[in-house]
C-alpha cells in the first residue's frame, strides 16, 4: 500500500484478514493527509443514486461490523444525517432525492428538522432525516486498522517516500524503490489519496486526480446534546457534485464527542494552496450562524484546511489497472473517502485473491478517463 | 480599578489582561476540565490553549489572558464547558 491515510489503512487491514503479506509505505505520518483535515463522515445521504451511493452501502454495512470487530475505539457514531431544506423549492428537490435514495436502499424519512434538532433556525420549509449517517474519527480509525493489521503480520513505514516502481522484464511490477531500500511486491496499491495522481504517473498509468480546497471551523466545546446530528443545508448535495473551480459553500454542522463543533464546508479548486483565507471561513461561520442561531455566541477555536482527491465525474478509482500489471487504485475519493474506505478496502482484497468483487467495479476502473482529460 | 474574582476584588492596572491581574493576586488555576474537572489556569498565555477560560459578565468562556480588566467586571471561575 501507498499511503498510510483511512484508505490505504482499510486496505491493508482487508488484504491482511484476506491472508496477504502487506506493507505499507507513508512518506508522513499515519493519516497525515486528508485523513486528518475531515469530518470523518460515513454517509448515504449526499449521495445521488448510482455506484457511488451503492459503495456507500456496502461501505455502510462494513463500517457497522468494524466497530463491532476492531477492539480499540475510534469512535463510532451512529448519529444520523438531518438535510435541512430552507424554501419550498429546495425541500422539492430534496424530497425528490430522497425518494430515489429510498428506491436504492436507503432509509429516508422526511421530517420537521426542528423536532430532531431543538436549536435549529425556525426558518426552515421542511427536512428529511436519514438515520443511516455515521460519524468516525479517522485518525483513530486509521491507527485502529494499521493496528489491527500489524498484529496479522503486516509492516507499516512511515516516513518512508516511493521513489520508483521497479519492473519486470513483462513491464509488470516487482516492488518499489523507496527512500528506505527496496521493497518486493506483487500488487503495489495506489492510496495517495489526493496525491494518488503522483504516484500514477510515477507508475505510468496516470490518472487524474486533483486537489479540492476544504477548510473547517471548530468551536469551543459544548454539551453533547446541543447539536445531535449531522445536519447540513440541502445545498450540500448539489454543491458535492458540482465541477466548478471557483468558490462554494454550503453549511455543515455537527458535534463530535470531544464537545467541539464542526463548521464546513467549502469547495475550492485552488491547487495545494494552504493559505488560511478569511473571506471563506467568514463565510462558513455566517452560514452556520443562520442554521444555527445560538452558534454567534460561542468562540471559535481554530480552523483547519485539507485537500479532498477529486476526479472528473466525480467517482473514485478503485481497482486494478490494465494499463501496468502489479499496478491496483484506491484513490480519488473527494470527500468521501473515510465513508468509503472499508468497502474500498474490501473489494480491493477481493480482487487480488480472485475472489469476484462483492460490487461492479467498472465504474471505478482507472483507464475510464479520456486521454485528453488526463493530459 | 479593579474588577470581582467570584465576589473578591480584585486590583488590576490599565490595560491588564485579566489573566495577568489574577496571577498578581495569588491565583494559578480558575477553570476546571469538562471530563475530569482538573485544574487549569494559565497555560500558553497568547490565546491558543484555551485553558484559562473564565465567564465574564455572564458570558462564558472568554480566554483570561485576553481579555483586558475593566474596572467593575465580574470575573466568575468556570466549570468545564460553561454551559451549564
Amino acid at each position: 500500500m501507498v499511503g498510510a491515510g483511512m484508505v490505504g489503512a482499510a486496505c491493508a487491514y482487508y488484504c491482511a484478514e484476506a491472508g496477504l503479506r502487506v506493507g505499507v509505505v507513508e512518506r508522513g505520518a499515519v493519516a497525515s493527509g486528508t485523513t486528518s483535515a475531515g469530518e470523518g463522515n460515513i454517509l448515504v445521504s449526499d449521495k445521488e443514486p448510482g455506484p457511488e451511493l451503492d459503495l456507500a452501502l456496502l461501505s455502510l454495512r462494513l463500517w457497522t461490523s468494524l466497530g463491532e470487530r476492531v477492539a480499540d475505539g475510534f469512535e463510532l457514531d451512529p448519529k444520523g444525517g438531518v438535510v435541512v431544506a430552507r424554501t419550498p423549492a429546495a425541500l422539492s428537490g430534496l424530497t425528490s432525492l430522497a425518494a430515489g435514495q429510498r428506491a436504492a436502499g436507503v432509509t429516508a424519512e422526511v421530517v420537521d428538522p426542528t423536532e430532531l434538532e431543538p436549536r435549529l433556525t425556525r426558518e426552515v420549509a421542511g427536512g428529511v432525516h436519514y438515520p443511516q449517517d455515521m460519524q468516525v474519527q479517522p485518525m483513530l480509525a486509521a491507527a485502529a486498522l494499521l493496528r489491527h493489521a500489524r498484529s496479522l503480520g503486516a509492516t507499516v513505514h512511515t516516513g518512508t517516500s516511493v521513489l520508483a516502481f521497479r519492473r519486470g522484464g513483462d513491464g509488470g511490477i516487482t516492488g518499489l524503490r523507496t527512500s528506505a531500500g527496496d521493497l518486493d511486491a506483487q500488487w503495489v496499491i495506489n492510496a495517495a489519496g489526493t496525491w494518488g495522481g503522483e504516484i500514477a504517473e510515477l507508475a505510468g498509468a496516470p490518472v487524474p486526480v486533483l486537489p479540492r480546497r476544504g477548510f473547517i471551523l471548530v468551536t469551543q466545546p459544548l454539551p453533547p446534546s446541543v447539536i445531535r446530528h449531522k445536519v447540513y443545508s440541502a445545498d450540500y448535495v448539489a454543491n458535492v457534485a458540482s465541477s466548478d473551480a471557483t468558490l462554494e459553500t454550503s453549511v455543515v454542522v455537527e458535534g463530535t464527542r470531544a464537545g467541539t463543533v464542526l463548521i464546513g464546508a467549502s469547495r475550492e479548486r485552488v491547487g495545494f494552496d494552504r493559505t488560511m483565507s478569511l473571506p471563506v471561513l467568514r463565510k462558513l461561520a455566517a452560514q452556520a450562524v443562520g442554521l444555527f442561531p445560538f452558534l454567534a455566541e460561542v468562540d471559535l477555536l481554530r480552523s483547519y484546511v485539507g485537500f479532498r482527491p477529486y476526479c472528473p465525474d466525480h467517482l473514485p478509482v478503485i481497482g486494478p489497472d490494465p494499463r501496468v500489471p502489479g499496478l491496483v487504485h484506491a484513490c480519488g475519493h473527494e470527500g468521501a473517502g473515510i465513508g468509503l474506505a472499508a468497502a474500498t478496502g474490501h473489494l480491493i482484497a477481493q480482487s487480488l485473491t480472485g475472489a469476484t468483487p462483492e460490487l461492479d467495479l467498472s465504474p471505478f476502473r482507472p483507464d475510464r478517463f479520456a486521454a485528453e482529460v488526463v493530459s | 480599578m479593579s474588577f470581582l474574582f467570584d465576589g473578591k476584588e480584585i486590583a488590576a492596572d490599565a490595560s491588564q489582561s485579566i489573566g495577568a491581574a489574577l496571577i498578581a493576586a495569588g491565583y494559578r488555576s480558575w477553570h476546571t476540565t469538562r471530563h475530569l474537572g482538573a485544574p487549569r489556569g494559565i497555560f500558553c498565555g497568547i490565546g491558543i490553549c484555551f485553558d484559562c477560560l473564565v465567564i465574564v459578565n455572564g458570558r462564558p468562556n472568554q480566554r483570561a489572558c485576553l481579555t483586558e480588566a475593566r474596572d467593575g467586571d465580574e470575573v466568575c471561575a468556570q466549570e468545564g464547558t460553561g454551559h451549564g
